[in-house]
């Protein structure tokens, strides 16, 4: 099949987007017209709410939504995730009741993949699944689950098979959140926040069929999620409610603030290098000789970084093979975070102290203390991060295993 | 900023390695660390003859072969990680680069096709038994006479200064102070009045001189006094290439480490198998390519006459001498006690990871150099 004209594609939408935007729609209306046409989500397959299109003709039908002013589909953030391996590895009937509603918004989703015992090693997991004849009864917990207060479903990873190799007895599973046996409850964190959730189950029920992928299969399927979460590739964003007046905008508005509340402190996290020179130049500290050693290192770390992600994208881009540079921005930040919190630490002095409206600028530096923290640990710890750059690029031998056999009788966290 | 080798690049980096692996192994290096010139007059022939890297970077008007400093580049990362044993910092970077800044068109076309064609084997005398790496150091007095320049004072650390046909030095009129009065001569090295006494390196495979001059004659380069700015740019040149150079031994260096822990074997595995090595190996990894980084940005801005280029050229040395060092360190590390060894490799590069730690000045200093230059 030849692939339709890049130019043709943006005539169309263009025309579409003219004849049919309007401000004044409510968002899921909005939505419905995306999921009934395709444009906003081009890159779907045709049968399921999209229009069969290349990924790199995203950017060119989105400016055209940006030109009109249109609000996009609402598959962002952990939607995208579930779309992702919805479309992947999910049954017809579960991407039927599913699919529509996360281009239109109408349902919230969230992951349930790390539990208290199980962090860097996911397949631990200890949350089970037991199929009682009709239907699948959950027991356990998860944690760490952004939005699952909002949530309307969740994705699951849980064990139902205990004497299987651990990564063997894992099934994937879309789970009800709105139901009796799911509580949820915030968690909160070191620095204050509660951006993240712990999520109980006591005889929670999943329908026999809302199985993603095969039974036992679910680690394979768990891949495929967290190969999204590194580079989630999005549908038409569109433009956002800022500014703008209409019924559609006002409801993007807070479909947004409430989607980035829990990523307010992440800016905190990655430790602001970014105030660093002012905030020197500004108390004096930009005169002491120990203290410039220690931003010079800053900096030579962040430039770098930058400089070596730069390296790997244009790498990439004329075609070359991936060299280490592509694999190593995690573990950079981290490092980057850490002395960031140092140098801020040298510049304010006794004020570091000092937290909330005490605190210099209104509590961001002691944020900033408190959350570099979650850097080295949050997405792959460095640690799993270092023996992924041992093994993987520089070819060193793995860790012989002691959790090989039946996971019942693998030591685990009482 | 384009970060991508071309392939025209790739190829001619290619071409290098093959070269100085052939050329260069390390029995080469202990054989001519070991000699009092330090380097094979054949490979030199070779060098510059089949390979053209003595005049890689010099304008073809002038006899090179006209590209640029990122090619100069990629040749200095190739020799650093053979570790080759052979005038061409001194001669092709260093006092090719101070001819190329400070001196008139016609002393140019005098001076560098002979540089270029490996011929001449100049040295950059500018560092004093002080130690310091800017003009603040230089106390070599240049005085005109009737009969022309004649310079008296002591330079110390130049490297290849003893085997050197033709020495590059900056001396200051009398009186002068700072960025002011300062010169460029040429100096023939066999002229009355110098004396040139090889000093003991730590790091044998480069070898570097002590030497005084005694109302030696001299030939003024460029216009009497407007020294500075042609220094400053000689040695931040010579600092990004240098910075190369350095990424190229930590990267043998930290080949050579996961090379051992992936054979080593202790407790009945490899010993790359434990994190305490596996971790240690990632680190220097990142190390060396976050300071690749530094090095190919300021290579390129060079090349392109950013006007960044001197705090980037601090902040590549910086970074490279810092990222070198640790390699050295844990690459002896993760050999254990053979790494200790005069008959391990090792020291070799741990050696020039030290010795180009401090040569053009140290980190610290160059950390301060690009935070003024950079941050104001």
């Amino acid at each position: 099949m030849s692939e339709p004209n890049e130019n043709d594609v943006v005539a169309e939408v263009r025309a579409w987007l003219t004849a049919n935007w309007n401000p004044e729609l409510s968002l899921i209306e909005w939505r419905s017209k995306l999921a009934d046409t395709g444009w906003g989500m081009p890159h779907w397959p045709k049968q399921w709410h999209g229009r069969g299109l290349p990924v790199r003709m995203l950017s060119s039908i989105n400016d055209e939504f940006v030109s009109v002013g249109a609000v996009g589909a609402a598959a962002t953030g952990p939607r995208i995730l579930a779309s992702v391996t919805l479309l992947e590895h999910a049954s017809d009937a579960v991407k039927q009741r599913f699919l529509r509603r996360i281009v239109t918004g109408e349902d919230g989703w969230c992951q349930l993949f790390s539990e208290p015992g199980s962090g860097s090693d996911l397949a631990g997991a200890t949350t089970r699944a037991d199929f009682d004849g009709t239907q699948w009864i959950v027991n356990g917990q998860k944690v760490w689950n952004t939005s699952a207060h909002h949530a309307d479903y969740g994705l699951l990873v849980a064990r139902t098979d205990w004497d299987a190799p651990k990564h063997q007895g894992l099934t994937y599973f879309v789970l009800d959140m709105r139901q009796p046996g799911v509580q949820v409850l915030p968690l909160k964190q070191m620095n204050g926040h509660a951006s993240f959730n712990q999520v109980f189950f006591t005889d929670a029920k999943i329908p026999a069929d809302w199985i993603v992928g095969t039974k036992n299969n679910g680690w394979a399927v768990a891949m495929t999620t967290l190969a999204h979460e590194r580079r989630p590739a999005v549908g038409v964003a569109g433009v956002s409610g800022e500014g703008r007046t209409g019924r559609a905008y006002a409801e993007a508005r807070i479909e947004s603030e409430i989607a980035n509340e829990p990523y307010k402190w992440y800016p905190q996290r990655a430790g602001r290098v970014d105030l660093v020179v002012p905030r020197a130049k500004k108390t004096g500290a930009w005169t002491d000789p120990v203290i410039r050693q220690e931003i010079a290192k800053l900096l030579t770390m962040a430039r770098c970084t930058n400089w070596m992600a730069r390296r790997a994208a244009a790498a990439q881009r004329i075609g070359k093979p991936q060299g280490p540079e592509g694999s190593l921005g995690k573990l950079a930040g981290s490092n980057i975070a850490r002395q960031a919190s140092h140098v801020h630490t040298l510049i304010t002095g006794a004020e570091s102290m000092l937290t909330g409206s005490d605190g210099p600028l209104d509590g961001i530096i002691a944020e900033i203390l408190v959350s570099v923290p979650a850097t080295s640990i949050a997405g792959g710890t460095d640690e799993i991060q270092r023996n992924i750059i041992g093994e993987r690029v520089l070819g060193l031998p793995k860790d012989p295993r002691s959790d090989a056999g039946p996971f019942r009788d693998i030591p685990r966290n009482v | 900023m384009e970060f991508a080798f071309t392939d025209e690049q790739d190829q001619f980096r290619a071409v290098v390695r093959r070269f100085l692996s052939d050329k260069s192994p390390t029995t080469e290096v202990r054989r001519l660390m070991d000699t009092p010139d330090g380097f094979d007059p054949d490979v030199w022939r070779q060098l510059a003859a089949d390979l053209v890297l003595t005049g890689i970077h010099i304008p073809e008007s002038y006899g090179g072969a006209g590209f640029g400093p990122v090619e100069l580049c990629i040749a200095m990362e190739e020799q650093g990680r053979a570790l080759l044993c052979a005038p061409y910092f001194s001669s092709c970077v260093l006092a090719a680069g101070a001819i190329m800044h400070a001196a008139e068109d016609d002393q140019k076309s005098n001076l560098l096709p002979a540089i270029a064609s490996g011929q001449t084997r100049a040295a950059f005398a500018v560092t004093e038994p002080n130690g310091h790496w800017d003009a603040t150091g230089i106390q070599a007095i240049a005085t005109r006479t009737a009969s022309g320049w004649l310079i008296d004072g002591e330079k110390s650390y130049v490297i290849d200064g003893c085997s050197a046909q033709q020495l590059i030095v900056v001396a200051r009129a009398a009186g002068s102070a700072g960025n002011a009065g300062l010169s460029f001569f040429v100096v023939d090295p066999g002229a009355a009045g110098v004396t040139r006494t090889a000093l003991a390196t730590m790091d044998a495979t480069r070898k570097q001189a002590k030497i005084t001059f005694s109302r030696a004659p001299a030939e003024l380069l460029g216009q009497a006094g407007a020294g500075a700015e042609p220094l400053s740019r000689t040695l931040d040149h010579a600092a990004v290439a240098l910075a190369n150079e350095m990424v190229g031994g930590a990267q043998a260096l930290l080949d050579s480490a996961v090379a051992y822990a992936n054979i080593r074997v202790q407790f009945g595995r490899a010993i790359g198998s434990f994190q305490a090595i596996k971790h240690k190996c990632a680190d220097m990894l990142l190390d060396v390519e976050l300071a690749k980084s530094a090095a190919y940005y300021a290579a390129q801005a060079a090349a392109e006459g950013d006007p960044q280029t001197p705090g980037l050229a601090s902040m590549a040395k910086a970074a490279a001498a810092d990222a070198y060092m640790r390699a050295a360190a844990n690459t002896i590390q993760i050999h254990g006690g053979i790494g200790f060894t005069w008959d391990n490799d090792t020291h070799l590069w741990f050696k020039r990871a030290k010795s180009s730690e401090v040569l053009l000045g140290d980190p610290n200093h160059h950390r301060e150099l690009m935070l003024q230059r950079l941050e104001g």
